[in-house]
This record gives structure tokens, C-alpha cells and sequence, in this order.
């Protein structure tokens, strides 16, 4: 029964992923394929775990797959931030249709 | 004080890494066991300065409370920011009007901000780009809807900003 659970886990996960994927590809500008790949990458991957914690049971590597759980919640958002921001203060431009930029107009980050 | 606390988190992270305890033979291993312990102190000596400046906070069990109560709000979120995120993916007109907003956070202490800002990365549509000092956010959206700072900030910061201030404040 446990073994079946897991394997729904890991297909939700693989969706998620390759939705995350597939976003990547097609949204315009970087700061959009981040929300994709951070977003849907994120929660496949923590399905993904889930379900080894599921198939293998409350042992030495269902612990492990918890730890990878918390420390991919905590890093995988502050990664984006980081790369956002440093995209933004090395003066790469929003998508042409954006509406409003606040950063730019505050004069936080980079300026033509 | 505080290297005893940043002791405990230390010996804790060890034994759920390594894990030494057969629960099938009920046997321990005790190698394991005392370079936990070891390493530890060691830990707990040198990386004192980069811990937590408030380790009483660890020892409160409301915050835990209150963390457990978050838990399940934050996947709750999360679930709903995936489906939005995917509909724009498959959509073939792709319905996305992006910008980057500000809105502004209450929250006074670093943790207490990060988790924000984390939980906004999270959640539908939403990315933290930058933040400063007093307390304003810079926010990437896929679909802009209020350009002010005060209706930002209701519809981003809004729901999260009570339950962390109670975690973390």
C-alpha cells in the first residue's frame, strides 16, 4: 500500500517538475521563468521526497528525505532572490509589455 | 548560553543525518553516537558568532505552535500558486501581465523577514526581488493588479504577516 502512495507522489512530482520545465521554456523574461522554475520546481521536488519518505518508511532515509525537504524550502526561494536581484543591478530590462517597474523608478537597482 | 543552544541543534541535526538507532535489532551504534557528541562541542566553539543573537526564542513553545499552525497554510498556498503558474504555462495566449510592485512589511527581525520574503516566493504569482532596510519589499508579479503600495501590500503581505509575527516577533 505504502509503495503505491509513493509512486502517486513521485508522479505528481514528475508533473510538477516538468509544468515547472515547460515554463521555463516559454515564459518572455527572466524574472517570469524564475517564478516558474522556483514555484513548480519546488513543490515537485518536495512531492518528490514525500514520496521516498513514503515508500521507504520512518528509517535512516525517510529522515534524510525531511532534512532535503526543509533545506530545499529555505534555499530554493533565497536562490531566486538572489538571482533577481543581481539580474536586475546588472541592468537586464522587464519584458517589453510589462506595466510598472517600482524598482527601477525608486532607483534601487540598476539604471540605464 | 548560546553554544548551548547552537549544542543541542548541532547533536540534533547529527542523529537525524546519521541516524544510529536500529529500530529492527533495537542495537545503537555507539561510534556514531560519540563523534556526535565531538563534533558538536567543536561546532558549538568556533561557529558561535554566526548563530542565532536571540537563542531564548528556540526554547519557546508557542512559536512552535504557532509554526505548526503556518505549515499547513504555506501548502495550502503553495498548491494554489502551482495550478495558477501552470495555467499560465499551458494557456496558449499565455495571460500574463508582469511588473514589479512595492509594498511594505511590519516585520522587524531578520528571520522574521526572510520567512516572508520566502513565503512570497512561494505563493501565487509573487517574487521577492529586493528589500531594504525600512521595510519595504520589491515584488515581481506575473499578473499586476493593484499598483499602489497599500493594496499590494494588503493582497500580498496580508495573510502571512500575522501568523509570523507571532512566530517570529
Amino acid at each position: 500500500m505504502n509503495e503505491i502512495i509513493g509512486i502517486v507522489f513521485f508522479g505528481i512530482g514528475i508533473v510538477f517538475n516538468f509544468f515547472g520545465c515547460l515554463g521555463l521554456l516559454r515564459f518572455p523574461d527572466i524574472y517570469n521563468r524564475l517564478q516558474a522554475a522556483t514555484k513548480c520546481v519546488t513543490f515537485g521536488t518536495i512531492f518528490l521526497l514525500l514520496g521516498v519518505l513514503i515508500y521507504t518508511g520512518f528509517n535512516s532515509l525517510g529522515i534524510k528525505a525531511i532534512l532535503c525537504l526543509i533545506f530545499i524550502l529555505i534555499t530554493s526561494p533565497t536562490a531566486a532572490h538572489a538571482i533577481s536581484r543581481g539580474v536586475h543591478h546588472s541592468r537586464v530590462k522587464l519584458w517589453k509589455k510589462s506595466v510598472i517597474d517600482k524598482y527601477k523608478e525608486d532607483g534601487e537597482g540598476g539604471s540605464d | 548560553m548560546r553554544r548551548i543552544t547552537l549544542f543541542l541543534v548541532s547533536v540534533v541535526i547529527w542523529y537525524l543525518l546519521t541516524w544510529p538507532y536500529n529500530f529492527q535489532e533495537h542495537t545503537m551504534d555507539w561510534q556514531i553516537f560519540i563523534a556526535g557528541i565531538i563534533f558538536s562541542i567543536i561546532a558549538s566553539i568556533l561557529f558561535v558568532e554566526v548563530f542565532t543573537k536571540h537563542p531564548h526564542e528556540l526554547f519557546a513553545p508557542i512559536r512552535y505552535f504557532w509554526a505548526l499552525c503556518y505549515i499547513p497554510m504555506l501548502f495550502f498556498y503553495m498548491l494554489i500558486a502551482n495550478l495558477y503558474v501552470v495555467y499560465r504555462v499551458i494557456h496558449p495566449l499565455m495571460p500574463i501581465r508582469p511588473g514589479i510592485v512595492k509594498v511594505k512589511t511590519r516585520l522587524k527581525s531578520e528571520s522574521g523577514r526572510t520567512a516572508l520574503a520566502n513565503s512570497i516566493t512561494l505563493t501565487p504569482g509573487t517574487l521577492a526581488v529586493d528589500i531594504t532596510d525600512d521595510g519595504f519589499l520589491y515584488i515581481h508579479c506575473i499578473v499586476v493588479r493593484e499598483t499602489d503600495v497599500e493594496g499590494a501590500t494588503k493582497r500580498i503581505v496580508g495573510r502571512f504577516e500575522p501568523l509570523l509575527e507571532k512566530i517570529f516577533e
